[in-house]
This record gives structure tokens, sequence and C-alpha cells, in this order.
């Protein structure tokens, strides 16, 4: 076994790309680690990413964020434009795990371990995030939920790295808002989510939304028809309720030992509702 | 030696005050050694295998890969442990439970262990160790386990207590039964009955610190074992007898504890360092992971009760019954017995029945946790004992005052009160202004009683005199949350001198007598009662001094506040002199100054207390918040009121805990599915609020101070209290803890469904 | 498997290990240093007993590989005093009895240090929010939560 801390991310690339047996990354390592300790991994080889250039920086770009993939959760709570752009990203991703771990955790990481209750997940998704993949055969940005493809997996090729995470500018009157169920108050992993982004405009109606649920399915779930159910409408008690219902019908979940599929349908209605009334208020609709 | 453990009444300096606890700087500056922070030369790090199956016959085990890999000093299977209990049951379900010898019985049974020079060479040899199980059908569930066609776990087993044996073995080990009067002829006089049924599942302790030991054993037969342990004199008794060596051979040392509430009360990895060191012929560090904590150590019973309660229209409880089930793990245990002396303790009846019925399911073997199998019976009874005042209309707390027992009241577990304090605190939470503070929509009050017996038992403490005139006090009993600062209070009270002048040590097994371990309540009960009897001993030596210094008969020397007076006009002109002046001279007058007490502490006193609670639900989600807590018990006397608040905090939380998120959740396949803190949901600190506590003090009669245990009791009323809040808040009643939000939306939703 | 030589500084001082690739810098604290101050309570990042403060940031060191610390800033329970005089927090937490057992105390303290640098003047909510990656199972927090009350206060006066 081997640790090695490369400088670029052609080098992480590289080392990846080259290695003969299973190889980690590692960022926060709040996910690798305990999967360590536990005996699922036993990586020959891992490539510690904090130490690339630009990777542990939020930076603001032409069209909105950049942020790196070794970018502690705790470190976007702290970052006042993002946290004005994206309230709801920025409150997901420092719900994750505790202090403790938010000091450490990255969204990519939470992205890449692809569980389908990651906490930033359904947010990113609603906010319409996109990853730049770096791979040997160069750089491609994609859809974030394009990413997971099932628990454990995700869609990136051997060798490939995401670098960062990129959100967009928001549009005037508009604002994104993220909520989940957990029986305690810290430290829990989502029983199940919901994040919603809306644009209204001045008359306060939705012209634009996305709704994506977490811990519903065995990936984050993008419901559209949820999205158009809120779309050309104020957000009335008859579009919530619509939103609610639609949202619990898109689910696909399981019965484990964090909740019911009947509690997680349900709830799953009752987050969708909160998240886009809460966003809605951001947004500055009345 | 005479010892008067009567109340006296006197007044105190020392005791009752809140001084900052001996053993507290290292604990703040991280230099206290607690299990896992000891290590020796030359140690090799031992790991335990574990069988993946809830119930598996183990046909054959290969150590032989293992046994070949480089750095692997030592393998063992039940065999390097073989049977030496010599009859005595409970002993060999121990050995059984420490290293499996013919079957896996739970998910996380041992089946080997290894001893290597690095854990991960220790992880590897795990690995190259081969198993040959044959897998049975499995029982996890306690109703379950009862029904005909569950699989036997033990097929030597028929239960016991019954009129006549049974024919057919089964997993019920044990039936009990307690009470008085006629129930039948009682609910035939009552003009409202309540019947219900509830269940509750299994919780664990939840102790911060994982079990650790190290384990030497040299060649001379003669062993040093550093442990994390409630009770090391126990341990010792244990260990020893499982690997044939004479008890004082093995020296324990116990550590300072991060946490046991009752799960440190039994062996489990012990005799296996021991055993793998003996092998090895070096010391054996051995730490268990959380997950094997969760997985192997000793959780609380599940339980499934069914309550009848019968009362007349103005109040009157006519009779009471309840059948309970308590899961015991694949070895017979007496939670249910337990369950069922406690369940309606708290009340005068003139009518009541409890049975008990003792189960075997393929869990861990079920270990005690802070009172244990109260808090399920009560929780079940509370609920029931509410439900029927609201159907007679009558204030819950008024209910309760109306029928709580009081001294002179036939217990329904059978022995006779003296002076108790069940009454007192319901009286005291009918005046709190927490009964009187409105509540918001969606919010409920609820309040409860609870009941523990408290142990006294076998005890032994040391107090030595140096010759500089401060005190050394050894005691036997594990100090589990401060009870050096309250026996160092006690000393000092007796003693007559300043607490700063003390200092209270945990002695090992080699430097003091025997003592019980700390459970039951019993660390400060019986350890103070001991070192007053200890103290006393100790001022009778410092009499006779004095009356050699001033050549004075003894029968003239008296002592008060930290000094020997001499009595009688004769001695007028003599000076007092005080501890510091005897003990200097004590090398001329006789030697060493020092009082010893060996001692069996009867008479705890039994210990009630009645607990309010207010909770939020949210009717979309069953999401539960506790808003506002607060405890009233009867302390007896409180030796250290700070400490006595901490355990009444400490109980309520973990009640809030298992009322709310905590259980054991298995599989269909018999396994664990939530074997570590994430998932088993302990409350943080922004689950709770404040834990108000008000300390009664209704003293013991059998304890010169008036102490009574006050450990326990705090998380009995719990269960119930907020059952009952959450019933009130969401308007169904909840009958199966915990009351997870799944469970309580489930509620709401068929309620409203009707 | 090859070492890796890690300088580090833990609590001021200039501190030099090997360690293996994968071992957490918790182990490298305990068993390498005789650091046992912060203790394994869990080993995944639940139980917050083994807070460290690495480069101003409250982590769990279980979750930190030894590797990383490679010219790092650690600071741990044992460094909080300053010769024989106590952190207000220490003081505080003997003197409000915020500790039974005292195993989760360290993190604790750690965790309370970091959250008063950040919010020198916290709420009782954002106490109990800023230490709820921290396990206690004796106390119930109530007497922890009013010892860090009190230390704010002494801070702010200091």
């Amino acid at each position: 076994m081997r640790y090695i801390r490369p400088l670029s991310i052609e080098d992480a690339v590289g080392q990846l790309a080259g290695s003969a047996g299973p190889a980690a990354i590692l960022a926060g390592g709040s996910d690798l680690l305990v999967r360590m300790k536990g005996g699922f991994v036993e990586p020959e080889l891992i490539i510690d990413i904090k130490g690339i250039t630009g990777l542990s920086e939020i930076r603001a770009t032409a069209d909105g964020f950049s942020i790196g993939a070794a970018v502690p959760c705790a470190v976007l709570g702290e970052n006042a434009a993002l946290k004005k752009a994206w309230p709801g990203v920025v409150e997901a991703a420092k719900l994750i795990g505790s202090k403790q771990v938010q000091g450490r955790c990255t969204i990519v990481g939470n992205l890449c371990n692809a569980s389908p209750a990651a906490d930033s997940v359904p947010a990113l998704v609603a906010a319409g995030a996109r990853a730049v993949v770096v791979g040997p055969s160069g750089k491609r940005t994609i859809a974030v939920e394009t990413v997971p493809t099932a628990p454990g997996r995700t869609s990136l090729a051997k060798g490939e790295i995401i670098e960062a995470i990129l959100l967009g500018s928001q549009a005037p009157r508009s604002a994104d808002a993220y909520l989940r169920f957990i029986p305690r108050t810290e430290m829990d992993i989502a029983v199940v989510s919901a994040g919603v982004n809306l644009t209204l405009d001045e008359a306060g109606v939705v012209t634009a939304a996305r709704v994506a649920i977490g811990a519903a399915a065995p990936t984050v779930l993008l419901v559209e028809e949820a999205a158009e159910a809120l779309i050309g409408r104020k957000l009335d008690e008859a579009a919530l309720e619509r939103l609610a219902k639609i949202c619990s019908g898109a689910c696909r979940p399981i019965d484990d030992k964090r909740g019911t599929i009947e509690f997680r349908r349900k709830v799953a209605g009752v987050l969708a509702r909160r998240a886009a009334q809460t966003a809605y208020a951001r947004a500055g609709g009345k | 030696m005479n010892f008067d453990p009567r109340f006296s009444g006197r007044k105190f300096a020392s005791v009752g005050t809140r001084p900052i606890r001996p053993d507290g700087v290292d604990k703040v500056t991280g230099r206290a050694r607690y299990g896992a922070d000891f290590n020796m030369a030359g140690q090799l790090v031992g790991r335990v295998l574990r069988s993946p199956h809830a119930h598996a016959i183990i046909r054959k085990i290969d150590t032989s890969k293992a046994e070949a890999l480089s750095g692997v000093k030592a393998v063992i299977t039940a065999a390097d442990l073989p049977d030496l209990t010599d009859g005595d049951a409970a002993m060999y379900d121990i050995l059984d439970n420490c290293m499996a010898r013919t079957k896996a019985l739970y998910d996380g049974h041992a089946v080997a262990a290894v001893a290597a020079i690095d854990a991960r060479t220790a992880r590897q040899a795990l690995k190259l160790i081969e198993v040959d199980y044959e897998v049975l059908p499995h029982v996890t569930d306690v109703d379950e386990a009862m029904a005909h066609h569950a699989p036997l776990i033990n097929d030597t087993i028929f239960t016991e207590g019954l009129e006549q044996k049974p024919a057919k073995a089964s997993n019920v080990t044990k039936r009990s039964q307690f009470g008085h009067g006629d129930v039948h002829q009682g609910f035939g006089a009552a003009d409202f009955i309540v019947e219900r049924s509830f269940k509750t599942e299994q919780t664990h302790q939840g102790y911060i610190e994982p079990h650790a030991c190290v384990a030497n054993v040299s060649t001379d037969g003669t062993a040093d074992l550093w442990v994390c342990t409630q009770g090391h004199f126990v341990y010792r008794q244990h260990c020893a007898q499982l690997l044939g060596m004479e008890a004082s051979k093995l020296r324990v040392t116990s550590s300072e504890i991060g946490g046991g509430f009752g799960g440190k009360t039994h062996v489990w990895a012990e005799p296996v360092a021991l055993a793998l060191s003996r092998k090895a012929g070096r010391p054996v560090k051995l730490v268990m992971t959380r997950d094997e904590v969760f997985r192997a150590s000793g959780p609380t019973s599940a339980t499934s009760i069914d309550v009848k309660i019968g009362a007349r229209k103005d109040g009157t409880i006519t009779a009471a019954e309840a059948t309970l089930r308590y899961s015991a793990g694949p070895y017979a245990g007496s939670w249910a017995e337990i369950g069922a002396m406690t369940a309606f303790a708290c009340y005068k009846l003139d009518n009541v029945k409890t049975v008990g019925y003792e189960v075997l399911v393929n869990r861990p073997k079920t270990a005690a946790y802070r009172a244990p199998s109260a808090p399920m019976a009560a929780f079940a009874v509370e609920s029931a004992v509410d439900e029927l005042a609201k159907e007679i209309g009558i204030d819950p707390v008024e209910f309760r005052i109306r029928n709580a027992a009081q001294e002179g009241t036939r217990s329904s577990y059978g022995p006779v009160y003296g002076p108790i304090g069940i009454g007192p605190t319901l009286e005291a939470v009918k005046n709190h202004a927490h009964m009187k503070a409105p509540l918001k929509a969606n919010q409920g009050r609820g309040m409860a009683c609870g009941f523990w017996f408290n142990f006294g038992g076998q005890t032994c403490v040391d107090l030595n005199i140096g010759m500089d005139g401060s005190v050394s006090l050894a005691v036997g009993t594990v100090d589990v949350g401060g009870s050096r600062a309250s026996l160092s209070l006690v000393a000092a009270e007796e003693l007559g001198i300043d607490y700063t002048q003390l200092k209270a040590v945990v002695a090992d097994t080699s430097s003091l007598g025997y003592n019980d371990m700390t459970d039951g309540s019993r660390g400060t009960f019986s350890s103070s009662m001991a070192t007053i009897s200890a103290a006393r001993n100790a001022i009778k030596i410092l009499r006779e001094r004095a009356a050699q210094m001033w050549d004075i008969s003894v029968d003239d020397v008296v002592w008060e506040q930290g000094h020997a007076v001499a009595k009688g006009e004769k001695h007028g002109n003599l000076g007092k002199l005080s501890l510091k002046e005897i003990a200097a001279k004590s090398g001329t007058t006789g030697g060493p100054i020092a009082g010893h007490s060996e001692l069996v502490a009867d008479g705890a006193g039994v210990s009630f207390a009645t607990h309010i609670c207010d909770v939020e639900v949210d009717p979309e989600t069953g999401s539960t918040r506790v808003i506002r807590y607060t405890v009233v018990q009867d302390a007896g006397k409180a030796v250290h009121p700070t400490y006595v608040e901490g355990q009444y905090q400490g109980g309520a939380a973990q009640g809030i805990g298992w009322a709310l998120n905590e259980e054991y959740i298995y599989g269909k396949d018999g396994r664990l599915q939530n074997a570590g803190f994430l998932d088993y949901r302990i409350p943080v600190c922004s689950d709770l609020p404040m834990i108000d506590t008000q300390i009664l003090e209704i003293p013991n009669p059998n304890h010169p101070y008036g102490v009574r245990g006050v450990g326990e009791t705090s998380i009995v009323p719990p269960l119930a209290a907020i059952a009952n809040a959450v019933s009130n808040a969401a308007g169904v009643r909840m009958t199966h803890i915990p009351m997870s939000p799944p469970r309580i939306l489930a509620a709401i939703e068929a309620e409203r469904e009707g | 498997m090859a070492g890796v030589a890690v300088s580090t500084t833990i609590n001021g001082d200039a501190v030099e290990y090997l360690c293996q690739p994968d071992e957490p810098l918790l182990d490298v604290l305990r068993d390498r240093l005789g650091l046992t101050g912060a203790k394994e309570g869990c080993g995944t990042g639940d139980c917050g007993a083994c807070s460290i403060i690495l480069d101003d940031r409250l982590v769990c060191s279980c979750l930190v590989l030894g590797a990383e610390a490679e010219g790092r800033r650690i600071e741990t329970v044992e460094g909080m005093a300053h010769g024989d005089r106590l952190h207000p927090l220490q003081q505080k937490f003997l003197e409000h009895a915020a500790l039974q057992c005292g195993i989760c105390t360290p993190g604790f303290l750690i965790a309370a240090k970091d959250l008063l640098a950040k919010n020198p003047d916290p709420t009782e909510e954002e106490i109990r929010f800023g230490l709820a990656g921290n396990l206690c199972r004796c106390t119930g927090y109530d007497k922890i939560v009013r010892a860090v009350q009190d230390a704010a206060i002494v801070m702010k006066g200091a």
C-alpha cells in the first residue's frame, strides 16, 4: 500500500489510471477511512488530492462558481457570495455529519460515494450543478445527476477524477432550498430529502423549477413532473398539494434500518412542499 | 466489629457540599488512563473472529493457515478455554459466551481469537481462519421465540417455575410470579378496566468507551489484568475460575471507566485476552471495535408486555395484572423476573399479580442496563395508569397520589416498605411550575413514576492516615461518575477534617478485600457505609493514641471536629489534639494509624422518582422533540448534590434516547443492521433541553447519613413519561418503544383513518 | 508496505514520526506518540471523542490519515492547559461537574474551544448544535452546556 500526494491533476489522473491494484482518491476521507476501517475497501494506492493547485478553492467564474473537489463543506458555509447565491446547496453541504466531519468532507466526495442518501446531491441536482471530470482522455463537463448510477456506483471511467463542481449564477428572483428528514437533530443520514430551486417573475409566478428527491430510490430523483406542477403558478395550496403528491408518487423507496417505504413516500411530499415554500420566500415570493 | 448503620440525623459539615472531584484534573487534561490507554512492553494485539450467523453449528475450525502467518503468536478457539466450571451453569454460559463451543448463538458470537505483533497482522490472521458452519434456523423476536414452531436455541432447556416439568424443551427458561390478593375478585369490583399490550425494542447502554483490557500471564502462573470494568473483583473471580487459576494469583486493576451503565459487569474479552497471553507468553491488548461492542457485548432485553388495571369511579385501583416477556439472549437470565417485581412497585394494591417469562433468542447475552428490566415494565404500567385516569376522568397525578404506596404498604413483590419517596415525589410534581406551564399546538405533556430496589452487598474500605496527617482512602467499588468525591466527603465528615486533606483511590484486587461491583446503585451507598465504619475505627485508634499522649484513660477522650478532646474536669488544662498532631507522633505511639472496614451493606433503601416531560410532535412527519424535562427523585441524602443531579440528568437522557430512537434492528438473516453510533442514534446535544432536577431527601433509616442509591431510578420513568406526552400531543396511544418517527406517523395516520 | 515519514507540529512542538500509509492520525497520536487524550469511541467519525484541531479546523482524528499531517498544525487536549494553569473550559468543566466518566471530555473540550474561537458569545442553541458531533452518554449534556456558557463569559472578560 502507498500514500501519494500529487501536485497536479494530470499526475493524479496518471497515477489513478496506471494503478495496477485498487486505488482510492482521498479528499476529506470521511467516507474512505470509514470504509477502510470496516474492511470494505483495501486500496493499494491512496491518492491525496489536497496538494493539487486550485482544488481547495471556491472560484467565482464568469457564469457562477467553481467549487474545487478538495474544498471541505465547512468552507462552503464560510463563503458569503456562494451562501447568498445558493443557500440550499450550502445548507445541504453543512448538514453532512458533524462539525468535525464538515471540516473534512467534500461535496464531490459526497457525490462520488454514490449513496442514495447523500445530502448535498439533491440540492446540487435541483441547482442544476455540473461536474468537471478529468481523465486520461481529457476533460468533460456533465450534469451532476448523471454521476451516481446505483448505490456505490458512478459513471466515472477508470482514471477519471471530478475536479470541481460548477454552479451557475442565480437568475433574478431565484432561490433554492434543501430539507432532509432525520430522527435526531444532527449526526444522521437522511431518511428522505428534497431539494427545490425556483425562479419567479415579478408577479411571483414560478417560471422555472427543479425538484430533486433523495434517499427515495437507488439514485437521486430529478422529478420533472413536480417542477411542471409549479411552473406557471404562484405557490398556492393547490400547487403545493400537487407537488407533494407527485413527489410521493415518484419515490421508489425501500424498507431499511433508517425508515419504511410508507414513511419515505409520505415525508418526501411533506419535505418537497416545505422546501418549495422556503425557496419561494427566499426568491421574494409572497 | 460493632458498627451501627442506623440513621442518626446528624448535622453535616462536608456532606452536601459540592467540591471538585479528586480525579477531575486528570480527566480534563487527557491524563486519566482508561481501558485502551495502557500498554505493556512487548504487548501483542488481540483480535476476535466472530460468527456472521445468528445460529449455526460449528463443525470445524481450521486455524493452521493463521498460525503459519508471520507475526502471529497465538491462535485460540474454545479448545484453549477448557470447561472448568464444574457444573456451575451460569459460569458455563459465560464461558460459552466468551468463546462459542459447539454452536454460534448470535451474530457476533466469538469463535476464535488471535494475538499478533500488530493490528494489521491480526486482521489478516482472522481472514485465514476457516470455520465450517452448519447454519440453523434462528429466531430474534421475543414473541416469535415463544411460539411452538420456533427454532429451539438450547434443547436442554425445560421451562422452570411451572407446576409440572414440561415434556418438551422450550425457549422459555423460566416462569416467575409475584403478587398478593385475588385479582379476579379485584377486577370484579372495578368500574373501569384498561387492558393493553406493549412492546419495547432492545437497546444498548451505549457507553462511549469500548471494552478494553491488557492481559499478562506469566510462566509462573501469576497474571495481571488491566481492564475497564464496573467490578474488578468480580472479573478476577470469573477469569480465575475460567482459566483455572487461584484468584489471589490474578491481580486485576480497574482503569478509569468510560461508562458502563451495567454493560461492564460481565466478562467477554478478558478471559480471551488472558488465554491468548498464556499461549503466546507475552502481554496481549484486546480492544473491541464499536461494531463488536454492539454485536457482542450485552444489550438489554426486548420485551412484550400485557397490562390490565381496574379501578373504581372514586379512583381507587382494585386490581392490577401484568404478563411480561423479556428476551435474555441465548442464555438463561432473570430479566423478566426483575421486571415482574418492579412493575407495580409504586402502588398500594390489594390485588396484584405479575408473571414473567425469560425467553431465549439469537441475540447477544442480555446484560444489565441501569435499573435493568424496570423501564420497560414501567412503560407498560404507567401508560395504562394514564389511560385509566383518563377513562375515569381524574387528573393523572391525583390518580397516582391516591394509589401511591407508602410506609407500611406491602409491595407488589413482597416486602413491606419503610419510609419511601413515591408520595413526596408526586406531591412535588403536582406543585411544580412545570405542570402549570402552558402548551402550544402539537405539544403534549406526560408524567410517570418509577421504582428501583437499590443494592447493597459486600464492601471493603481501607483508610490510612499518613504521618503528615493526610488521609488516603482506598475503596473497591469502581468510580463510574464521581464516587471518589462523595466518599472523600463522607470520610472528611466522619473524621472532621477538610475534604482537601484526603485522597481517594480505587484499589486493585491485590490491595483490598473483595468488593461486589458497582451496580444496583450501590457504589456510594455501600462504600460510604464502609467508609464511615473505617473512619470510626480509625477514630478509635486516634483516641487511644491521644489518651496515650496525654497519659489518661481513652474513655475520657472524645473525637470532635477533627480533634481529640479530653472530657472531664480533671482534664481541664489539656488542649485539643488535632488529627495532624496525633499522626505526627504515631511512630512513637504504636505505629501507623488506619481504619479498616469489611461489611455487607444491608438495607439499601428503595428509590422512587417522578418525571415530567413536554414534547412537540410534527403531525406530518412524526418527528418528536423533547422541549422541557423535569426529574424529581428521592436521594435519601445527596452526598455530593451536583453528581446526584448528574445521575438524574444522565438517566433521563438515556431514557429519552430509548423512548424515541434507540433500537437494535435485525435483518431477516438474523444479523444486526445498525451496529454503530450513526444508525443506533443515541441523543446528541442538540436533541435535548436542559434537564431540571429536584432532589428530595427522605432518609434511608438503614444508613448513618440516610443515603439511598441514586444512579438507576432516573432511567425508569422516561419511557412512560415520554409515551404519555407523545400520546397526548399526537392524540393517539403509543404502545411500541422506540416511538420512532415512522411508528408515530403510522399511528397518527391509522387514527385519522379510524 | 512502505512507511511514510511525517514532520508536523503538535501543540506547538515539532514532531516527526513514521506511520503506515493507511494509519489513522488517531492511532499515530495514541500508539506512536503516547498522546492518549484523544479517545477512540467508534473509529468512524460518529462520536467525536477523538476530536482535534487541524490547522484551525475541528476534525475527528480517526478520519484523518497520519500521513496527511505533513506540514500541518495539530492541537490536542494535552495542549490546552498552559503549564499548571488550566484553560477556562477545563476549569469550568470541573466546577460544573460537566463530566461523569470523562471519556468524552477531551473531545468536548477541543470542540468547545473551537466553537468559542469562532463564536465567542454563542446562544444555548448554538452551543448545542456546535457540540452535536460529540456524544456524551453520562450527563445528558446539561452541565456541559452550562460549563461552556460559563467559560464563554470568563473568556470574554479575559
